[in-house]
């Protein structure tokens, strides 16, 4: 197959910026590939898609791709989307994050993204570990591996995304990997129809920093673990509980429709511009 | 016109929607909430965005990303969480967006004292953010000038594409006065100005007359890239020294070379007058009572009424610098203004008034300085 034939090269920067700055062997450049089939399949216009990001290795994605893209501050792309969003509501907006930028210090906005069940699509990838800045520990680095952050081990737990989106309230959450590369096609499609807060987390790793710190291998080693060590949702549920708590659990876990944010506060325009306000809050404390 | 009776902090809400301001992402902070509250009841009248953010990083973030889709946006705050913004300011000047943030100062450091006047916050509006980017920061001394200062806040940010401080104090802020106001269609409003090229042939950051780039917004056709990254005149990241050297000199120039536009300053008397009083803010009445009673006792004593703080009003100081004997500068910090009039006067005729206790600088303190011999 020609460059030309090949979906990827219709959403890529062809003018600059290739290579890619991933390591190869990376797993980014999979859930990148992901995301473009799953536009591709949409059959949505370029003009109508935006891609926002953090910092650090994933939040180098949008570079490489032909939509309107923001690479902003670390942990905050998904406070810039929000604004996005509500000044544009009709843009398809895709949050792309690792799991240091969206849950360490990015932490609060993810909570409150998905509580306000704002129309934005977050894709975290999760590596476990700081990449870019060379291996540290990350809010989901599993407990006891090394980090050059933690050089004794890591005494820290790590965090459940998709479990705390749930709790924090988005439409739709969903688990894949980087080696279930048609299954993430799908998750992130149905990310992007979801109207309403939606997450797919995707499990990746990086050879670069934890695998080598960790003595994990190679690239392909560690992809190989990733297979061995998941499993569906329906499969899980015959594990016992610290046996699930070992694997990593592929599938849905979510997906319900609720009031979202900008479509919500569309009615909140209505309300002000209708006579219903006429009353208490017409004009409070502007004194005419 | 209207005629009403409110405070400083509403006034600039009324201000904002006459320039033209559709979004406000904000979160709570005495003295500044007036702001939030007043914007949102009134922001969906007009249709317009309203949303309370989790924090002031998120606010200034939502504002940036609501400017990038086209609405023109403003966020306000008061010092701790003006602390939180600098980040992002750093990445509104670094993309050349435009947004305005309100900084209604209270007493620092820290938490420090809530709904006490300041103006601590001066050379933190310069210098905040990491790195060297040019700034805009204006402070308007009434309730009338707030409404007048947000407009030109918002005009000055789209003209220029840089974020814009409205540098309020406690006392503007929560200060009441009867004012007229104008009707929205009555103010001058600077509107974005696009490019008229293909999208194909569009350079967000490339070169322009004006050194201005024609900014187009996402979901217009026009698909380019926006990174906090040192950037080519595509927007893509760059590490060459030939497109990070035009680049900064560019983001400097713009502004640096509009001084006459942007720098606004009040003189009073300044022509024939021994001692000059450079003041901004609440402090600037303060300053012009005393410098009438000063008056009235024969002194020859002028004033200087600074309503852009930043850029340094360098031309003016330093003609006064050298016709006048004596700078006095008072202010609600120890002395931060008065280093830029040092600097530009000389030290040896710079007299600081500072005060940073929460209280205004009365016109008594000054009036005492003026004259001592």
């Amino acid at each position: 197959m020609s460059k030309e034939e090949h979906t990827a090269y219709a959403y890529l920067r062809q003018t600059k910026k290739f290579p890619n700055v991933w390591c190869s062997g990376c797993g980014i450049g999979i859930v990148m590939g992901a995301l473009i089939r799953a536009v591709d399949r949409m059959a949505l216009d370029k003009d109508e898609v935006a891609v926002v990001s953090g910092i650090g290795c994933t939040g180098r994605m949008p570079v490489y791709l032909d939509f309107n893209t923001m690479h902003t501050t670390h942990g905050r792309a998904l406070a810039f989307a929000t604004g996005l969003k509500l000044a544009k509501p009709r843009l398809k907006i895709i949050v792309v994050m690792g799991d240091g930028d969206a849950l360490a210090i990015g932490g609060n906005h993810f909570i409150h993204a998905a509580r306000r069940n704002i129309d934005l699509t977050a894709i975290v990838v999760n590596n476990s570990i700081y990449g870019m800045t060379g291996g540290q520990s990350s809010p989901t680095t599993p407990l006891d591996s090394r980090t050059t952050t933690a050089p004794y081990g890591n005494i820290e737990p790590p965090l459940p995304v998709c479990e705390l989106a749930v709790t924090a309230g988005a439409s739709f959450v969903a688990r894949s990997t980087v080696y279930h590369a048609v299954e993430l096609d799908r998750f992130i499609e149905l990310a992007i129809q979801k109207t309403g807060f939606s997450l797919v987390e995707v499990a990746s790793y990086c050879h670069t920093t934890f695998g080598r710190i960790n003595r994990l291998g190679s690239a392909v080693d560690m992809m190989r673990g990733i297979k061995e060590n998941s499993t569906t949702l329906q499969a899980a549920e015959k594990l016992s509980t610290e046996e699930r708590a070992k694997k990593i659990v592929r599938g849905i876990l979510c997906n319900i429709d609720k009031p979202e944010y900008s479509a919500l506060y569309d009615q909140v325009i209505q309300r002000a511009q209708s006579a219903a306000v006429q009353g208490p809050f017409k004009e409070v404390n502007s004194g005419a | 016109m209207t005629l009403k009776f409110i405070q400083g902090n509403e006034a600039v809400g009324w201000g904002a929607l006459a320039a033209g301001c559709r979004f406000y992402a904000g979160y709570p902070i005495t003295p500044s909430t007036e702001i939030a509250e007043m914007l949102s009841r009134e922001l969906p009248k007009v249709g317009g965005k309203f949303i309370q953010m989790e924090d002031e990083i998120a606010s200034l973030a939502a504002c940036i990303g609501a400017s990038a889709g086209g609405l023109k946006a403003m966020t306000a705050t008061s010092g701790p969480g003006f602390s939180l913004m600098q980040e992002n300011i750093g990445f509104a000047a670094m993309t050349e967006i435009p947004v305005v943030i309100v900084d209604v100062q209270r007493l620092g450091p820290s938490t420090g004292q809530p709904t006490s006047a300041s103006q601590g916050d001066v050379m933190q509006a310069r210098w905040g953010s990491h790195g060297d980017y040019p700034i805009i920061a204006l402070s308007p001394t009434s309730v009338r000038q707030s409404f007048d200062m947000v407009v030109m806040a918002f005009n000055f940010s789209e003209r220029y594409r840089t974020p814009v401080i409205l540098l309020m104090d406690e006392v503007v802020g929560h200060m009441r006065e009867k004012v007229e106001l104008p009707d929205p269609d009555e103010v001058m409003r600077v509107e974005r100005v696009g490019t008229n090229v293909p999208p194909e042939w569009y350079r967000p950051y490339g070169d322009s007359i004006s050194d201005v780039p024609p900014m187009e917004v996402f979901g217009s056709g026009y698909r380019y890239h926006m990174t906090g990254l040192f950037h080519d005149p595509n927007g893509f990241p760059t590490q060459r020294l030939e497109e990070i050297d035009p680049w900064i000199e560019r983001i400097h120039r713009k502004i640096g070379r509009n001084l006459q536009d942007i720098v606004l300053v009040e003189e009073d008397n300044t022509q024939s007058a021994n001692t000059i009083v450079v003041a901004y803010g609440a402090t600037a009445r303060s300053a012009r009572h005393a410098v009438k009673l000063a008056r009235q006792r024969r002194h020859k004593v002028g004033m200087v009424t600074l309503l852009t703080i930043w850029p340094f009003a360098e031309e003016v100081i330093a003609r006064l610098g050298r016709t006048a004997r004596r700078i006095i500068v008072p202010e609600m910090n120890l002395g931060q203004l008065t280093l830029e009039v040092e600097r530009v006067a000389g030290r040896q005729k710079v007299v600081r008034l500072g005060r940073a206790n929460g209280e205004m600088v009365t016109p008594q303190m000054i009036l005492e300085v003026i004259e001592e011999r």
